[in-house]
């Protein structure tokens, strides 16, 4: 616990260190909100480190334009000294506490999830019936799994994720709070988390990848990625009011919304995903924290499987491969939503309010009176 | 063969590379330094100097050629060439859509430069951002850039440029520009230039230099072996006063302390040697350096309170911090006694009106000499702090002799195929003192100048060869 402990303390110290020299250089001011928001302190404290480090995209841009980068003797790398600080801020903010080790070894625990998830999805369908070869069931997946059974175990791993997020977030949240959110800081939040506007570089040319050329690409695929998300949520919740509020089971055809939204989501959710691991295993080797690389790309994988498990589901739901496909799929829902709250995902919601931190602080009188320089 | 060659590896040899290639010439760039050091003092920097008759883009106001003018006359004392001044001046204003174009990008000034939005054009993310961007547009238009490569000598021909050395490689080239920057990182040289004082000290012995390492004045020095004719005053320098602790080369600009002149300057006797409320930090930023150069040491203290705290840029090392003046002076290793003394004459001194740090103001010194005339008030509420300040060079003015041409001298003629630009030259227009963002002016304005030339020397050979 205390090798723990100094861990997490020697990655907040090592933000400040690096703070103190940006906030004497300040060239990098007009690249994110990390800049703008550290000339508002002198000093970085614990609560300071985590809430710019949770601003920052790590898009790489100040990395490649510091005079004071490796192999310079300051040795200064934003954007890795604060992926660290980062995920100690997953990790000391985790709920259930304990469960915040799993972080730090993210990559495992997503594969072990996977698994499990998928083992018990296959259980249970050998229980229910015996088989898992079976006549085609012109895509009724209830006739496999009571949709009962769905709800109750989704709604439950989703309820956990979502609360255990909003803890963290939270406790985030008190370790210094800004003040009240007035409608325009929090619109102003919304946009730039929505928009993804810091990684645009700053000038609209994107952020860097490889070297120190920028690309939009990374911008690109994220959007991909969390639209896709959201259309393929999007698509569950119609299916849940079909359901319930229309008495309408599925399976639904495919010109139905559910099935659109899905189809299309689920496209997102291939192309985006594939592109930033693409991007990830190509990435300028001092870009962000090597260490996290298995956690980043284990989120990323999980979500690229749900969305071909899922596709494959739709494209073979009137074979006899139905059950299969459909107990791979869940399990690998099952396995993105139970480590939701525990892996790469969490960026969302930390970055989420730290961009409304920033939007309510920044509008707040500075008390520093630095004479121009 | 190449039809130019580029000796240097910074903004004005960048500039220099881009306009040749522009002109269709075929270019190659030799840079002394590792790709990861690579861009010379440039890296450094932040903005350019622009002339503007009306707001444009991120300058604000006009900045006319006058005035522009003005402040350089001012800052030089008149050590600089009208001609070539206002050549450079003129160039400022039209300089930034052709950077653009080879993906500069700037900045709207920000937080602790509101002042310079009506002068200077700020680079987002500062000078290793522009010299990235020069690199990348390079590369692109096909420039050959070599790094590690060192040139140690040319091959002359009368006044024509044959060929260069880079170690035992011989490397023709149909015209040649040389911008390989000053001498300040050659610290035999600046021991040299500045001698010894009357305490047997060699004070260039303690100076830091705030740029680049690669800076060894070797071609300059060839070139003057060579009879080039030659500007400026070795001990002339960018030289302001910066912590001690930085390191040696490539401090950079997180080095220096801008506290002086809300507290008190002492030096190693603990004794104050200049009015520190003389006129704004930026105004006086350049004339700490040799006045620190001058005291025993070279090296001086600058001592605030708490009342400054957040009333300066935060600079990169933490000051040394005591709860009274004579624990503090203790702790600086100056004499408890004489600092005490000179800290209670110094508040003793004050006549404190309305204090504020951002227009000259009516708090001042009476009776104490040298007076501190802005900014004076007593030093008395703990914690209390103080820097130790060293000299640190920023670039030297000696340089090579040119003209409107950028063209290289002997004996008053110039050379038709070896051009100059950049710090090598800069002597010719900043005989002495620095106003902010001039250097990049001058070296965007004569790199291009010296592409342009070079370009055309190299093209007009190929033609005669070829009649």
């Amino acid at each position: 616990m205390q090798q723990l402990e100094s861990l997490v303390r020697a990655a907040e110290a090592e933000v400040s260190r690096q703070m103190q020299i940006c906030n004497a250089c300040r060239y990098c001011e007009s690249f994110c909100a990390v800049f703008p928001a550290m000339t508002r302190r002198l000093d970085f404290a614990a609560g300071d480190a985590h809430y710019l480090a949770n601003l920052c995209h790590n898009c790489g841009a100040c990395l490649h334009a510091c005079q004071y980068a490796p192999p310079h003797e300051f040795a200064v790398n934003v954007p890795r000294a604060m992926a660290q600080v980062r995920r100690e801020t997953y990790v000391e903010h985790a709920w259930p506490r304990a469960l915040g080790a799993l972080y730090r070894r993210n990559g495992i625990t997503v594969a072990l999830a996977t698994a499990g998830g998928l083992a018990l999805f296959l259980l249970l369908v050998l229980a229910l019936r015996g088989t898992l070869l079976h006549e085609p069931l012109a895509g009724n997946f209830y006739a496999v799994f009571p949709h009962n059974l769905m709800v109750a175990l989704f709604g439950a791993a989703f309820a956990w994720a979502v609360l255990a997020l909003s803890i963290g977030t939270a406790r985030f949240w008190r370790g210094q709070s800004p003040g009240p959110a007035s409608g325009a800081s929090a619109a102003e939040a919304a946009r730039h988390a929505l928009a993804l506007t810091y990684l645009d570089g700053g000038h609209g040319d994107g952020c860097n990848e490889r070297d120190d050329r920028f690309t939009r690409l990374r911008r690109r695929f994220h959007h991909l990625t969390f639209y896709g998300f959201l259309l393929c949520f999007a698509s569950t919740c119609v299916a849940t009011l079909y359901h319930y509020a229309l008495r309408w089971p599925a399976p639904y055809p495919l010109t139905s919304l559910p099935v659109v939204l899905g189809t299309a989501g689920g496209l997102g959710l291939l192309a985006g995903p594939a592109g930033l691991l693409w991007l990830n295993l190509r990435r300028h080797p001092l870009h962000g924290d090597p260490q996290q690389r298995p956690m980043d790309r284990a989120f990323i994988v999980l979500l690229f499987a749900t969305s071909l498990t899922g596709l494959a589901l739709l494209a073979c739901r009137d074979t006899g491969a139905m059950a299969l496909l459909l107990a791979v799929h869940l399990g690998t829902v099952l396995a993105l939503f139970v480590t939701l709250p525990y892996g790469k995902f969490a960026h969302a919601v930390y970055r989420t309010a730290a961009l409304l931190k920033w939007a309510i602080e920044r509008r707040q009188p500075n008390r520093l009176q630095l004479g121009a320089d | 063969m190449h039809d130019v060659l580029v000796v240097g590896g910074g903004n004005a040899a960048l500039c220099a590379a881009l306009m040749a290639r522009e002109a269709g010439a075929s270019v190659l760039v030799l840079e002394s330094s590792p790709r990861e050091w690579r861009g010379g003092n440039s890296q450094h920097t932040r903005n350019l100097r622009c002339m503007h008759d009306e707001p444009q883009d991120v300058l604000v106001d006009a900045y006319p050629e006058e005035e522009f003018w003005q402040d350089l006359l001012k800052v030089t004392g008149g050590a600089t060439d009208e001609k070539l001044a206002r050549l450079v001046i003129r160039a400022s204003s039209t300089c930034r859509p052709w950077m653009r174009k080879h993906g500069v990008r700037f900045q709207p000034s920000l937080a602790g430069t509101l002042h310079l939005s009506r002068t200077n054009a700020f680079f987002m993310g500062g000078g290793k951002a522009l010299v990235n961007a020069y690199y990348r547009s390079a590369e692109n238009l096909c420039v050959d850039v070599r790094y590690d490569s060192p040139v140690d000598r040319l091959e002359l021909d009368d006044r024509r440029f044959v060929a260069a050395y880079c170690g035992g490689e011989r490397i023709e080239a149909r015209a040649c520009v040389l911008a390989c920057g000053g001498f300040e990182s050659n610290r035999e040289w600046l021991r040299e230039a500045w001698g010894q004082n009357e305490r047997g000290e060699w004070p260039a012995d303690n100076f830091l230099i705030r740029g680049t390492r690669f800076n060894q004045g070797v071609l300059l020095r060839h070139m003057m072996d060579q009879g080039a004719d030659i500007i400026g005053d070795p001990t002339q320098a960018h030289c302001v006063a910066i912590d001690a602790r930085a390191p040696l080369y490539d401090g950079g600009i997180v080095t220096r302390v801008d506290a002086v002149s809300l507290g008190i300057m002492v030096n190693r006797e603990a004794k104050r040697f200049y009015d520190e409320g003389e006129d704004f930090w930026p105004k006086r930023y350049a004339i700490w350096g040799r006045l620190v150069a001058l005291q025993p040491g070279q090296i001086a203290y600058c001592i605030i309170d708490s009342q400054a705290i957040g009333r300066f840029m935060p600079p990169v090392f933490p000051g040394v911090r005591a709860n009274t003046p004579a624990e503090l002076s203790g702790a600086l290793g100056l004499d408890v006694p004489t600092f005490v003394r000179t800290l209670e004459d110094y508040n003793a001194a004050c006549r404190v009106g309305s204090f504020d740090h951002t227009v000259l103001d009516d708090c001042h010194t009476e009776g104490l000499s040298p007076p501190k005339t802005h900014w004076a008030r007593p030093i008395v509420k703990p914690p209390f702090y103080g820097y130790a300040l060293r000299p640190g060079i920023t670039f030297t003015y000696l340089g090579l002799k040119t003209d409107e041409h950028a063209r290289v001298h002997f004996g008053g003629a110039p050379s038709d195929n070896l051009f100059v630009a950049g710090e090598m030259m800069a002597g010719n227009v900043l005989g002495q003192g620095y106003t902010a963002g001039v250097g990049m002016s001058i070296g965007t304005a004569f790199g291009r100048i010296a592409g342009t030339r070079a370009a055309a020397a190299a093209l007009e050979n190929v033609a005669h060869a070829a009649a």
